[in-house]
C-alpha cells in the first residue's frame, strides 16, 4: 500500500516537473507570460510530491512495513527510533528519494521568494530548475526505485548500515552535502535562464549570488561535517585523503568560491560576465560529476555505495548537460559584452581574477587526479589510483595562493590605486607576518610551507581585522556612536562585506589548523600488555584492561587507558569496537582527547583476553579542532551577507508594482542586492 | 592592431603559457605518483617492472600464514590471489598493529612497495568490510564476538570463524 502511494507520488512528481519545464522554457522562449502561473503551480505539485512521498516512506519506515523494497533493506524492528528515521538516506535510493525533497523544497523556496518577479525569467528559470527535478524524478522512479514490492513480505530487515549508527555525525553530515549539492541547481536555473535571454542585469546577478551563497554554506559545512566524521569515527588518524567521494564534494566548493568572488569584479566593473556564468554552470556539472562519482558505484571507496544501475543513465544527463552548458555558453554567450576595462593589474578586479584562475587551477589539478583512475582503466585497462602525494604537491602552493590573495585582495582598491597609500598599508601587516614566521621558527617549529603559511595567516588577519574595525572605529570618533551601535551600523551598511571578511577568518583558521595538524602530526603504534605504559610527545599512556557494555543497538569493547598528559593531568580514555547485531565485522570508535591546543588521538586496533594486551593508533595532532570549529564563523559571516536588508522590503514593493514597468523594478531590486 | 586587441592577445598566450605549463606540471606529477593495484598474480607477472613502484595488493589472506608479533609489532603474512590453495601469493611484511578483523581468509589490501627480495613491505594495511549487512544465517550465532572474550581465543591472529 505504501508502495503504491509513494511510487505514484514520484510519478506525479515526474508529471508536474516535465509539465512546468516545457511549459517554462517553451513560454519563456516564445516572450510571452502566459505559462507563469502554469509553471508556478507545476513548482507547487513537484513540491507537494516530493515532500509527500518522503513522509510516505517515513511513515513505512517507522512502521516497519517490508513490502516496501528499500524498508526491507534498511529497516529492522530493533533499530531505535532516530535512526530508523534517518535511514531514509542510509543507502542508495532512500538517499536519492531525499534528494528530491531537497530539490522540491529548493525550487519551491525559490519560486515563492521571488514569486513577483519578472515572469518572464521566472519560467526560464523555474522551468530549467524542473528540467533537473525531471531527470531526478524519473531516476527515483526508474533506476532507484525505492518503492518496489517484496514478496514474500520478510519478518523483519537487516538494519541500516553500522557506520550510519555508529555515529551523529554520519547522520547529519550527509543532509548538509545534499543541501549543498542540490542547492547548486538554483543558481544552474537562474544562469541558464540569463544565457536563454542573452543578458544578466543586475536584477538577477543578486538571487544568483544569494542562492549559491546558501548552498556554498551548507556545502561548506557538509564538507567540514565530512571530513570530522571521517576522523571521530574511521579511526585511521587523518580527516582528509583525497578520496574521490571527498573530491566530489570540494570541487563544486572550489568552483562555487571562485563564482562569488568574481561576481565582485562583475557587479563592480561590468566585466567577466560570461566567465562569471561559466563559473555557475560549472559548479552545477560538478555536482552532478560528484553524485555521479558517489552514487555509481565506479570508485572503490570507503564511503561509495556500490553496485547500482543508476551510473549510465547519471552518465547520460552529464553528456546533455555539458553540450547543453557549452552550447549556451557559446551561442550566447557573446550577447554579454562587458561594459568596463582592466585599467590596473595591481587592481582589486586583478587580484579576483587571479584568484579565479588559481581557484579553476586547483578545480584541475584535483578533477585530473580524480577522474585519472577512470581513464587509465577505461583506456590503457591498467588499474592505478593517483596517491595523497600528487594532490598534496598540487593543492599546498594552491591554498597558500589563496591565502595570500585573501590579504592582497582587500587592500587593493578598484581601479587604479595610488602606490604610496598602497605601501603604508602593506607596511604593518607585512611586518606582522614576519613576525608570526620568526617566532614560530625561534619556538622550534620547521619545514618551509607550514611557516610561509603562519606568516601569510598573520599578514591576513591583521588585513582583514582591519578592514572589519576601521569603518566601526570611524563611525565611533566621527559620529561618537557607541561600540555595539557602530558594530551594528557597520555591518550593516556594507553587509556582504563584513560577512565576507567574517567568512575570510573562519578560511583562515582552516588553512592554519590543516597546516599545522598535518605537519607536525606525531604518530605511533604498539601493543600493550596491562599496566604497560607507551609514550607519545609527552603523554604517557597506561593499558588498564578491558570492558564492555551493551547499548539498545550495539554492543561495544573498550579499551581502558589511562592518559597522563605533559603538564601531568591523569584522566583515562576509552578506545573501543563496536559490534552490531547483524555485522560482523567491528567498527571503532577513537578516542579522541580534545583540547584547545592538540588532540590526543587513540584507536584500539585489536585486543585479545587471552594473552591479556591490546594493540593501539595513537596521533597527536596540533590544532585539528580548529577546522571544525570555525563553522560558526563561517555561518556567522554568511549570515551577515544574506540577511534580508529592510531595504529590501521596498524593494520588492517596488518590483510588484514593475510588473508594469519591468525596468523600475530591476532599478530598485539593485539597492537591495 | 590596437593596444586592446594586442593587450588581449598578450593575457591570451600568458594564459594559454601557464595552462600549458600547469598541465605538465599535473601529469608529471600524476605519473610519478600513481599507485598500481595489482592482485599478486599480476604484480608477479609483471616482473621488475614490480620492483620500487607504489603497489596497493589486493587479496585475501592466505590461511596459516599470519604470523603476529605483537612484542616487536612485526607482521608477517602471504597475501594469496583467492582463498584456494595453490594459487599465486605474495609475502608481506608490515610495521602495523593488525586491526580486529584481521583473520584468515579475510579480504586485504596492502599498500607498499615490492622489492627484490621477494618481500612486499607494506606501510598501510586495510582489511575489506564485508559490505554485506546481512541477518544471520540458519545456525550462526550473531554476537559470536562475546566467544573471544569467554572463551579466550585471539580475534587478532586466529580468527573468530565469522564464515
Amino acid at each position: 500500500m505504501n508502495g503504491t502511494i509513494g511510487y505514484g507520488l514520484v510519478l506525479g512528481g515526474l508529471a508536474f516537473a516535465a509539465f512546468g519545464a516545457v511549459v517554462g522554457i517553451f513560454t519563456g522562449l516564445r516572450r510571452s507570460e502566459a505559462g507563469f502561473p502554469w509553471v508556478m503551480r507545476a513548482v507547487w505539485g513537484f513540491a507537494g510530491c516530493m515532500i509527500a512521498a518522503n513522509l510516505v516512506m517515513v511513515y513505512a519506515l517507522v512502521t516497519h512495513d517490508f513490502s516496501v523494497k528499500y524498508v526491507a533493506q534498511v529497516g529492522s524492528r530493533d533499530t531505535p527510533l532516530l535512526y530508523t528515521v534517518v535511514s531514509l538516506w542510509s543507502a542508495l535510493e532512500g538517499s536519492i528519494l531525499f534528494w528530491g525533497l531537497i530539490m522540491g523544497g529548493y525550487i519551491g523556496a525559490f519560486a515563492w521568494v521571488h514569486r513577483r518577479e519578472h515572469a518572464r525569467y521566472m519560467q526560464l528559470a523555474l522551468g530549467t530548475m524542473l528540467a533537473v527535478g525531471v531527470f531526478f524524478a524519473f531516476l527515483i522512479a526508474g533506476p532507484a526505485n525505492p518503492w518496489g514490492a517484496m514478496s514474500p513480505v520478510p519478518a523483519d530487515g537487516p538494519g541500516p548500515n553500522p557506520l550510519l549508527q555508529n555515529h551523529i555525525l554520519m547522520i547529519i553530515h550527509p543532509p548538509f552535502l545534499y543541501l549543498g549539492y542540490v542547492g547548486m541547481t538554483v543558481p544552474f536555473g537562474v544562469a541558464v535562464a540569463g544565457l536563454l535571454r542573452g543578458e544578466i542585469g543586475e536584477a538577477w546577478m543578486a538571487p544568483l549570488r544569494r542562492w549559491t551563497l546558501v548552498a556554498w554554506l551548507f556545502l561548506s559545512i557538509g564538507i567540514i561535517l565530512g571530513a570530522w566524521w571521517a576522523y571521530a569515527v574511521l579511526g585511521w588518524g587523518g580527516y582528509w585523503a583525497w578520496d574521490p567521494v571527498e573530491n566530489a564534494s570540494f570541487l563544486p566548493w572550489l568552483t562555487a568560491t571562485a563564482f562569488m568572488h568574481s561576481t565582485m569584479v562583475q557587479e563592480r566593473k561590468r566585466m567577466l560576465k560570461l566567465w562569471t556564468l561559466s563559473l555557475a554552470l560549472a559548479s552545477f556539472v560538478l555536482t552532478i560529476l560528484g553524485t555521479f562519482m558517489t552514487r555509481s558505484g565506479i570508485f572503490n571507496s570507503v564511503h561509495s555505495f556500490t553496485q547500482s544501475d543508476i551510473g549510465p543513465t547519471f552518465l547520460v544527463f552529464l553528456g546533455v548537460l555539458l553540450v547543453v552548458c557549452i552550447a549556451l555558453l557559446a551561442v550566447r554567450g557573446p550577447l554579454l559584452v562587458p561594459e568596463g576595462r582592466m585599467s590596473s593589474l595591481v587592481s582589486r578586479e586583478a587580484s579576483i581574477l587571479v584568484n579565479n584562475l588559481v581557484f579553476v587551477a586547483i578545480t584541475f589539478t584535483v578533477l585530473l587526479g580524480t577522474l585519472y583512475p577512470l581513464v587509465s582503466e577505461a583506456v590503457r585497462g591498467v588499474r592505478v589510483s593517483v596517491g595523497e602525494p600528487y594532490f598534496n604537491k598540487m593543492a599546498v602552493p594552491g591554498g597558500i595562493a589563496v591565502l595570500f590573495l585573501m590579504g592582497v585582495g582587500p587592500v587593493l582598491p578598484w581601479g587604479t590605486p595610488d602606490k604610496a597609500t598602497l605601501r603604508r598599508q602593506f607596511l604593518i601587516p607585512t611586518g606582522v607576518g614576519l613576525v608570526v614566521s620568526v617566532v614560530c621558527f625561534a619556538v622550534g617549529m620547521r619545514g618551509f610551507y607550514p611557516l610561509l603559511t603562519f606568516g601569510l595567516a598573520g599578514f591576513v588577519t591583521v588585513i582583514t581585522l582591519r578592514e572589519l574595525v576601521a569603518p566601526v572605529r570611524v563611525r565611533m570618533a566621527e559620529r561618537k556612536e557607541g561600540l555595539v551601535t557602530a558594530v551594528m551600523t557597520s555591518a550593516t551598511k556594507a553587509q556582504r562585506r563584513f560577512g565576507g571578511y567574517v567568512v575570510h577568518l573562519g578560511i583562515v583558521l582552516i588553512i592554519v589548523a590543516v597546516a599545522a595538524s598535518s605537519s607536525y602530526v606525531k604518530h605511533t603504534s604498539g601493543t600493550l600488555k596491562k599496566d604497560q605504559v607507551m609514550e607519545l610527545d609527552g603523554y604517557k599512556l597506561r593499558y588498564l584492561g578491558l570492558v564492555s557494555g551493551e547499548e539498545p543497538h550495539r554492543t561495544f569493547v573498550a579499551a581502558r587507558v589511562e592518559v597522563t598528559t605533559p603538564s601531568g593531568k591523569v584522566d583515562e580514555q576509552k578506545p573501543r569496537l563496536n559490534y552490531y547485531e547483524r555485522s560482523t565485522d567491528p567498527i571503532g570508535t577513537p578516542a579522541v582527547r580534545e583540547t584547545a591546543g592538540e588532540d590526543l588521538y587513540i584507536s584500539l586496533m585489536a585486543f585479545s583476553e587471552q594473552a591479556g594486551n591490546a594493540s593501539f593508533n595513537v596521533w597527536v595532532f596540533p590544532m585539528v579542532g580548529w577546522i571544525w570549529w570555525s563553522i560558526p564563523l563561517l555561518v556567522l559571516g554568511t549570515l551577515i551577507a544574506l540577511w534580508p536588508r529592510r531595504r529590501a522590503v521596498v524593494a520588492l514593493s517596488g518590483a510588484e508594482l514593475g510588473a508594469a514597468a519591468p525596468l523600475a523594478g530591476d532599478d530598485a531590486k539593485q539597492g537591495a542586492a | 592592431m590596437t593596444p586592446v586587441a594586442r593587450n588581449r592577445l598578450i593575457a591570451l598566450g600568458a594564459l594559454l603559457v601557464a595552462g600549458v605549463g600547469l598541465g605538465f606540471v599535473a601529469f608529471g606529477n600524476i605519473g610519478e605518483n600513481l599507485v598500481y593495484y595489482w592482485s599478486p598474480a599480476e604484480m608477479l607477472a609483471q616482473g621488475d617492472k614490480a620492483y620500487g613502484a607504489t603497489i596497493r595488493l589486493g587479496g585475501v589472506v592466505q590461511p596459516g600464514s599470519i604470523q603476529w608479533n605483537a612484542e616487536h609489532t612485526t607482521l608477517h603474512f602471504r597475501v594469496a590471489n583467492d582463498a584456494k590453495e595453490g594459487t599465486a601469493s605474495v609475502l608481506v611484511r608490515s610495521t602495523e598493529t593488525p586491526p580486529q578483523m584481521f583473520r584468515d581468509k579475510i579480504g586485504v589490501v596492502v599498500e607498499g612497495t615490492y622489492d627484490k627480495s621477494g618481500v612486499f613491505s607494506s606501510n598501510r594495511l586495510m582489511v575489506n568490510h564485508s559490505n554485506e549487512y546481512r541477518a544471520p544465517k540458519e545456525g550462526e550465532d550473531p554476537n559470536k564476538w562475546r566467544e573471544t572474550l569467554t572463551d579466550g581465543t585471539t580475534t587478532a591472529s586466529t580468527g573468530t570463524g565469522a564464515r
